[in-house]
């Protein structure tokens, strides 16, 4: 078996029982990564040497046995997680040579926990979009089909897992950025509660929204590292004071008589039909393991879309402020201060950046906040009501992740609005706040992955976990790998 | 409705070029079109939500603590001296 096929707790196991060692397990995973990022372009950097030197402290714990969760584990990052001394880049010009002079708390747990940085994966500029066709550098593909898009904005995360150049990865989810790459490509990808992870030292887009998450090979390593990253951070005043559990503690409980939620309004007309099959068969699966299907009504599903794009931009323009040119990133030349900003963020951003920029500034402008700023801010509170009002009588709800698998580079770069509907079945559970996970359940006729998404109470990512592993374990989408 | 796409530009502080003013211009139009949908909810007497959480004045201690060193600071700065940012003239 080729060490790079690994899951974290498979590669725990052998690193502890000395089978393997941490060095050999790095050399592994770049020789997968020399045989195929040519072909995926996942990474933004390759961080080889660093991840060599990280080898030696979680080796030393192993041998004196007492290896933490993560001693010794290859994972990737997304690269709008600030680690320092390595270049994030958020994958825009304009942060194009930035060296994180800090390391985002995430990191640093991952970190004291041994973990090994493998590299900083690609993504849509400033985590924007649902493609990574917007990188200010170039675009991932997906490893199931190489002429098709890894979905995004993780995209790069989520293909570095499926086609195994890491064992694990992080990625950001604003409005279904990891849960939708992930379903794409045929992995595990959770949002955790809004407040449940730190973002200190993630790149901020939509700050009421961002959230960082796992994308995994399994629904265990998600629970794996969950352990590790969750839980309240000085440094993040978002960052909720709600206890942490072992979640991998509920791994393998049973789910019979668990009441989950089909909401009728995401299962509309023109969805496709292999999608729908999928999602169909696997909410028969979980009935046959005793959960009981209830159809369940989120009537505001209808307007997520349209409060998503109002609150991401105006909160976006917000952030994006800060790149002036003056303390950090790029910087144009310019006849004076004003000419400078002008020029800077002109040619630092690209295209789908400027776009949400401009939305934004607009819908925050004298004379339309009301309109469209606070007026979204309302349907959101509707929107979040839906949610609340179906956990009354539901302690999960189940739906296709994204309308369609994955679809080819280039098909819809030029219409973003249609792009913006593929987030159309993730985005509520942003504006709501609460988790979401994604898991395989089937593949298209194309051999493309079909992904589920499992949508829990605020703070109660133990029945995702519950929910996914029972179905995965049940099945064996997950084991299959695709072929580059 | 139109868009004057280079009046919200400048309040972001972008250039942009002709072509760009045209294609965002018709893009804006056409998003903004579908975001009008939210006017169909009534949505009076109904609080905005700005954050799902119901954390408030989140403070800690006013103890001093370590911080990033100003050398690490100006690292990445495009232009600065030995303790300042430089930016282009401001004042004729």
């Amino acid at each position: 078996m080729e060490l790079y096929r690994l899951d974290i707790s498979e590669a725990r196991r052998l690193l502890d029982k000395k089978e393997i060692t941490v060095k050999e397990l790095i050399d592994s995973i770049y020789q997968r990564v020399d045989a195929v990022e040519n072909k995926v372009k996942a990474f933004m950097t390759i961080a080889k040497d660093h991840a060599y030197k990280m080898a030696d402290a979680p080796q030393k714990t192993i041998n004196s046995g007492r290896s933490l969760s993560l001693s010794g584990i290859p994972i990737a990052i997304k690269d709008n997680m600030c680690t320092k001394g390595i270049r994030t880049t958020c994958s825009s010009k304009i942060l194009e040579n930035f060296i994180p002079p800090y390391e985002s708390t995430v990191t640093s747990r991952l970190k004291d926990n041994g973990y090994i940085l493998i590299g900083k994966t690609n993504l849509d500029e400033f985590a924007m979009g649902s493609s990574t066709e917007n990188s200010g550098f170039f675009t991932t593909r997906n490893p199931w089909d190489l002429e098709r898009i890894p979905g995004g904005s993780s995209g790069g995360s989520a293909a570095a897992v499926a086609a195994d150049e890491c064992i694990a990865a992080l990625g950001s989810d604003t409005g279904g950025s990891i849960r939708q790459p992930a379903s794409l490509c045929g992995v595990v990808g959770l949002k955790p509660t809004y407040g449940r992870v730190s973002r200190y030292g993630l790149v901020a887009f939509a700050s009421s929204l961002d959230q960082i998450g796992t994308i995994t090979k399994n629904v265990k390593d998600s629970a794996i590292l969950m352990n590790i990253i969750s839980g309240k951070d000085s440094c993040d005043s978002t960052s909720a004071p709600v206890a942490v559990p072992d979640f991998t503690r509920v791994l393998g409980h049973e789910i019979k008589g668990l009441k989950i939620g089909i909401p009728r309004e995401y299962f509309i007309e023109g969805m496709d039909k292999e999608v729908e099959t999928s999602v169909r068969d696997a909410i028969k699966k979980l009935e046959s393991l005793g959960a009981i299907p209830v159809e369940i009504s989120l009537p505001h599903t209808d307007y997520a879309v349209a409060t998503y794009y109002v609150l991401a931009t105006s909160e976006a323009s917000s952030n994006l402020a800060r790149y002036d040119g003056v303390k950090y990133g790029f910087r144009a030349e310019g006849k004076d201060l004003m000419d400078m900003y002008m020029n800077t963020r002109a040619q630092g951003f690209g295209a789908e950046v400027k776009r949400r920029i401009i939305l934004g500034t607009y819908t925050l402008s004298s004379g339309y906040y009301d309109a469209y700023y606070k007026k979204a801010q309302q349907v959101r509170t509707l929107i979040k009501t839906d949610f609340e009002e179906a956990f009354k009588t539901v302690d999960a709800i189940v739906t296709p992740t994204a309308p369609t698998a994955a679809f080819k580079a280039g098909e819809k770069a030029d219409d973003p609005l249609q792009m913006y509907l593929s987030d159309i079945f993730t985005i509520s559970v942003n504006l709501s706040g609460v988790p979401g996970i994604s898991i395989p359940c089937g593949f298209t006729s194309n051999k493309l992955p079909i992904g589920l998404q499992i949508i829990g109470k605020h703070f109660d990512e133990e029945s995702l976990f519950k929910i996914a592993y029972a179905y995965e374990q049940s099945t064996a989408w997950h084991k299959r790998r695709p072929n580059i | 409705m139109k868009i004057s796409v280079e009046h919200i530009a400048k309040l972001a502080r972008l250039s942009l070029s002709e072509q760009e003013k045209e294609l965002f211009s018709a893009q804006l139009n056409s998003i903004i079109v579908y975001v009008e949908k939210l006017s169909e909810l009534d949505t009076k007497d109904i609080e905005p939500t700005s954050h799902v959480l119901s954390l408030n004045n989140v403070v800690r201690d006013d103890t001093p603590r370590e911080s990033i060193l100003r050398d690490e600071a100006l690292s990445n700065a495009p232009d600065h001296t030995e303790k300042f940012y430089r930016v282009p003239k401001i004042i004729e």
